[in-house]
């Protein structure tokens, strides 16, 4: 059935459903409706998990690797600043193949501070090892938290996953989501099972050193479980939609890319406003297409190679920038269509809270096609001078 | 033809601007419609002013822009008027519903509808205090005709509890009154 309600009610609804036992978070603008809904679910009885609280974000991340150590189903929810203090835990608890799901609720990173959304705090984690979903709408963002767990549970995976949607834009929006029942959820997550965990009746020990002799080796096998995890996202992904009629076999998503043009490849929310603009440019005669990245880690290379090697342009639209280079969408597409000739230009758009309007999608298409590109769109004038 | 209609709501910081985005979109989903409310957040502070914004659809809503174009505009406190450009960017035929005990003096766009009301006390009268959201939600469904106000006065109760929500719930069915009088 489908209910209006707040994007963070609605994913902290979703939360709920999953079942985690343990949950440690420290409430960060503009994620703290997720954690005070879910606060309160637990006060009330309505959820059973033991609820920490914490100092930081740091501790946090550290309470949930420590219960998923020990063979808890475990929830985190943070953003921006927050996760810049979880660095060091997100690289330890991917290492130790540990399934935490966690929520960004993407915000930009300071300095200058900014409590409004981009995507650079979860761009900032991609070399960690956690998987990365991207939400275009209140709906997904709902749905691929069920999505998250089948993956980072399921024993050829073992890996934490990032649920990642657009701060206030998705978070702070009321909208209609089709709320799975519990026996729904029930049905297609089953009760985690780990394959080890800590017991102190039965002690083993993880996380010790590597040596030069197998550090590489460790590191060659996350990377392989990071890739080999597409599989089953696409497994996991078509299961859903069998069972619920919402399909996310694949990584990918694409619009209007059947005889399009020029390409809008971009990841979340500002896909709702691309395909707005992209039906308008069709009305015009304009053959634009939009090629949105759900999964970004692992990177669906061979989805985005197949999907727009036919096209004369390519405009990445990313709401990150690493700085010195390019935004981390445009340098994945580039790598995937290397040799094929396809141009691919670089937008950096919509940081710290920019709005993005249809007209601006329109113009990125214009200067793509131009071959103006690799450029921070809509700088004011006065820091060109 | 477009089937996309948007309101944008000014207000200052503490009158409910983005709790009244909230309701009036509750209301409209269950009318049938597609809805989305959202707030365009600042600085959080009393006073300040504030915007909030819904959209009404037949079908789904993917648009995650600002409203630039509004078709309906409510502003809770005339005060804004001087401050900020209010009117900016509504569609020819749009209506406007202001909070004011006075007549209007700014410069309206032609072709756009006015309805000046003294939400401030209605609001007064029925909530002893000068919070106009609930008021100005009355006024925008009798003058919009996009929410119904029965299932308005149901997101009011879901919002509030007992003697609050009636006494919001009469504020809204004031104002609806009068402005369908003046319709």
């Amino acid at each position: 059935m489908m209910e209006i309600m707040e994007g963070s009610h609605a994913v902290a609804n979703a939360v709920r459903m999953c079942r985690p036992q343990v949950i440690a978070a420290y409430p960060i603008t503009p994620q703290t409706h997720i954690v005070e809904a879910l606060a309160e679910m637990v006060a009330d009885c309505r959820l059973d998990a033991e609820y920490i609280t914490v100092e930081s974000e740091f501790s946090a991340l550290s309470a949930c690797l420590g219960a998923s150590a020990a063979g808890s189903r475990v929830y985190s929810a943070t953003t921006s600043q927050g996760l810049a203090l979880m660095f060091e835990v997100c690289f330890n608890t991917a290492g130790l193949r540990l399934p935490v799901v966690m929520s960004i609720v993407n915000r930009a990173l300071g300095a200058p501070l900014s409590i409004w959304n981009d995507q650079q705090d979860s761009i900032a984690l991609r070399d960690s090892g956690w998987l990365q979903f991207y939400a275009e709408d209140n709906q997904e963002a709902t749905d691929l938290h069920y999505v998250a767990y089948r993956v980072a549970e399921d024993r050829r995976v073992l890996l934490p996953a990032f649920v990642c949607f657009d701060g206030y834009i998705l978070s702070h929006t009321y909208e209609p989501v089709e709320m799975l029942t519990e026996e729904q959820v029930d049905r297609y997550l089953p009760k985690y099972r780990p394959v080890h965990r800590l017991d102190s009746a039965d002690p083993i020990s993880i996380g010790l050193f590597a040596s030069p002799d197998y550090y590489t080796e460790f590191r060659y096998q996350i990377d392989q479980a990071v890739k080999g995890s597409m599989q089953v996202i696409r497994e996991a992904g078509r299961q859903f939609g069998e069972m619920f009629g919402r399909d996310y076999a694949s990584p990918v998503e694409e619009y209007r890319m059947d005889d399009a043009d020029c390409a809008i490849v971009a990841m979340g929310s500002i896909c709702g406003t691309a395909k707005d603009a992209i039906d308008e440019m069709r009305k015009e005669g304009r053959k634009a297409g939009l090629l949105r990245i759900r999964t970004f880690r692992p990177f669906p290379a061979e989805e985005v190679r197949k999907a727009l090697s036919g096209v004369s342009s390519v405009a990445v639209l990313d709401k990150n920038i690493s700085l010195g280079s390019k935004g981390a969408v445009a340098l994945e597409v580039r790598d995937a269509l290397y040799g094929s000739g396809v141009p691919v230009l670089d937008y950096i758009i919509a940081l710290g809270g920019r709005d993005v309007a249809k007209k601006d999608i329109k113009s990125v298409v214009d200067m793509a096609a131009a071959g103006k590109g690799d450029l921070f769109y809509g700088l004011r004038e006065e820091v060109l001078r | 033809m477009i089937s996309l209609r948007e309101l944008r709501i000014h207000g200052r910081g503490g009158q409910g601007s983005v709790t009244a985005a909230e309701l009036i979109a509750v209301a409209a989903f269950a009318g049938g419609v597609y809805s989305q409310a959202f707030p365009a957040f600042g600085v959080e502070r009393r006073g300040a002013p504030v915007q909030a914004f819904v959209r009404f659809d037949d079908k789904k809503i993917r648009l995650r822009s600002q409203v630039y174009d509004p078709d309906y505009i409510i502003v809770q406190d005339s005060t804004l008027i001087s401050d900020v450009n209010v009117f900016q960017g509504v569609r020819d035929g749009g209506i406007v519903i202001v909070n004011t005990e006075k007549p209007l003096r700014a410069p309206v766009p032609p072709g756009v509808k006015v309805i000046t009301l003294d939400a401030t006390s209605i609001a007064l009268k029925n909530l002893s205090v000068p919070i106009t959201n609930t008021t100005l939600m009355g006024a925008f469904a009798a003058a919009s005709g996009e929410i119904d106000l029965g299932a308005l006065e149901k997101a009011i109760r879901g919002r509030f509890t007992g003697e609050m929500a009636e006494k919001n719930v009469a504020a809204a069915r004031e104002a609806y009154a009068r402005v369908k009088e003046v319709a």
